[in-house]
């Protein structure tokens, strides 16, 4: 698991990575009410905005944390987007990219790293 | 940026007397009209505003200005008044709560308000961010008629809301569960000299109670002893006055809406209308009449997004999934938790300020169905 300076986690799952917010993430957003996932298809530059959240309080967006193509994306947060604050790191998961350069994995942290930064 | 003195102690926040009971209570702080207020407590957004609904919250709304404004008497006092708000203020009855608007020349609203009719005097409650301007503004249209305005800084403001609020009130003070919705009343509560009113900014039954700032957080933990009783902040302050269809100044209403496009009549008495006994006299009168004469061009409305994507201040609205122009934007808008749906108001031309009436708003670049709907959201719960 590699996370970036914006709370996103990303995991690698074969030739794809999947990325969600982190709990820190989580908890700073408040009751999450919406999310609109991008679609499926997509290409996306690192640093694109790729997904919309909604709290009760205000929109934050989620960037594309690679290079590469949206394979998946997880419908079911759509009708329940209150899954991002009670599993941000499991079931709440945003999409599957598959990377086009997946050497970028490597500019991000490890957990022991994130911690540091959240702690 | 050029930056000095007088910018630093300008940008300094201020806090409110409760200050350190919502650190003690986990508050998440943030700046907020020159305050640093409460914005959510550990229990977060949505279950304050569900608790609010279903049980009691407790506010604090210390950052709003409390004047005092007196003169020779209440009528005295009361004929200066209406020359700067378009409210029956002579015709109050003592004991009675009032909500009005200052108005600017040109028909606009300088701050929206509450005004009590406290027998020898006039109680005023004003938005913390138009404080400084409404003080200059009072002082600028009153002294000279002979009258004293006086900004009460020594006493904080709270609010308890919520279908509990009276029996948790009662407790304290047994004549609180006689008033009526607006009816205001002197009553010791712990011990301190408070200042009662039974109204708020929820829709909920209610009250606003001033309190001696060296009494405040004692009364707070005495009302937040009661199980019923939590505490909530600006986010779900907001959430509630949205659903309520109440109007946030400097948001639905600013020195650009006239009292009428604003959907206000209801707050302007027969008195105070044209035709009426004391009809004018007072800022922008000939735009507020002539709203009346041949109606308001455009309408705030409350507005119903029709998919689950909350549409925010700002957001543009369209007659036409392809029309080229915006008829109007959205004024207050987020997700409101008692309906489970998003929920906005706005301003668009009357013709189309229908309940029912499909609009289209522009998000991210998608044009997305709204439809006009009526206000509040959510049926007021007042004990008329």
């Amino acid at each position: 698991m590699k996370y970036t300076q914006d709370h996103e986690w990303l995991r690698s799952e074969g030739d794809l990575v999947v990325v969600g917010i982190t709990q820190h993430a989580s908890d700073q957003l408040g009751d999450v009410v919406f999310v609109e996932l991008p679609d499926v298809g997509r290409a996306v530059a690192k640093g694109d905005d790729a997904v919309v959240i909604e709290s009760v309080k205000a929109a934050s967006d989620i960037l594309a944390p690679l290079d590469g193509e949206i394979v998946e994306v997880n419908e079911a947060l759509a009708d329940t987007p209150s899954q991002v604050n009670e599993d941000p790191m499991g079931a709440a998961w945003f999409f599957k990219i598959k990377p086009s350069d997946p050497s970028q994995m490597d500019e991000y942290m490890d957990e022991a790293a994130y911690r540091t930064i959240v702690d | 940026m050029p930056h000095d003195a007088a910018d630093t102690a300008q940008n300094a926040l201020q806090t409110t007397p409760l200050y350190d009971l919502h650190l003690s209570l986990g508050a998440k702080m943030v700046p907020f009209a020159g305050y640093e207020m409460p914005v959510q407590y550990p229990m977060g957004v949505m279950g304050e505003h569900q608790h609010t609904r279903t049980q009691a919250g407790l506010f604090d709304v210390s950052h709003m200005g409390q004047v005092v404004l007196r003169g020779r008497d209440y009528a005295h006092v009361a004929q200066a008044l209406e020359t700067l708000i378009p409210q029956d203020v002579l015709g109050l009855a003592e004991g009675r709560q009032r909500y009005g608007f200052f108005t600017n020349p040109e028909g606009g609203i300088l701050d929206d308000l509450m005004f009590a009719n406290r027998g020898d005097h006039i109680f005023m409650v004003i938005n913390a961010a138009c404080k400084t301007a409404d003080l200059a503004h009072l002082r600028a249209g009153l002294e000279g008629q002979g009258i004293h305005v006086k900004d009460i800084t020594n006493r904080a403001l709270l609010a308890l809301q919520g279908p509990a609020a009276q029996a948790v009130l009662a407790q304290h003070h047994p004549d609180v569960a006689d008033m009526r919705f607006m009816d205001v009343l002197d009553v010791p509560l712990g011990g301190a000299e408070c200042w009662v009113s039974r109204s708020g900014y929820t829709g909920e039954d209610g009250f606003e109670i001033s309190v001696p700032a060296a009494a405040a957080i004692d009364l707070a933990k005495t009302l937040l002893a009661d199980d019923t009783v939590a505490p909530i902040g600006l986010g779900a302050r907001d959430s509630l006055r949205l659903e309520a269809g109440l109007c946030l100044y400097g948001h639905d209403i600013d020195t650009g809406t006239t009292p009428l496009q604003a959907a206000l009549g209801w707050a302007m008495q027969k008195a105070r209308k044209p035709g009426g006994a004391r009809a004018g006299g007072l800022p922008g009168a000939d735009t507020v009449f002539a709203d009346y004469a041949n109606g308001p061009a455009r309408l705030r409305v409350g507005l119903l997004p029709q998919t689950r994507a909350p549409m925010r201040e700002g957001t543009p609205l369209f007659d036409s999934e392809t029309a080229a122009d915006p008829i109007g934007q959205i004024t207050s808008g987020g997700f409101g938790p008692t309906l489970g749906a998003p929920v906005a108001m706005g301003y668009v031309p009357a013709a189309l300020a229908v309940p029912g009436q499909g609009l289209y708003a522009e998000l991210r670049g998608k044009r997305l169905p709204v439809t006009v709907a009526k206000l509040p959201f959510v049926p007021a719960n007042f004990k008329r």
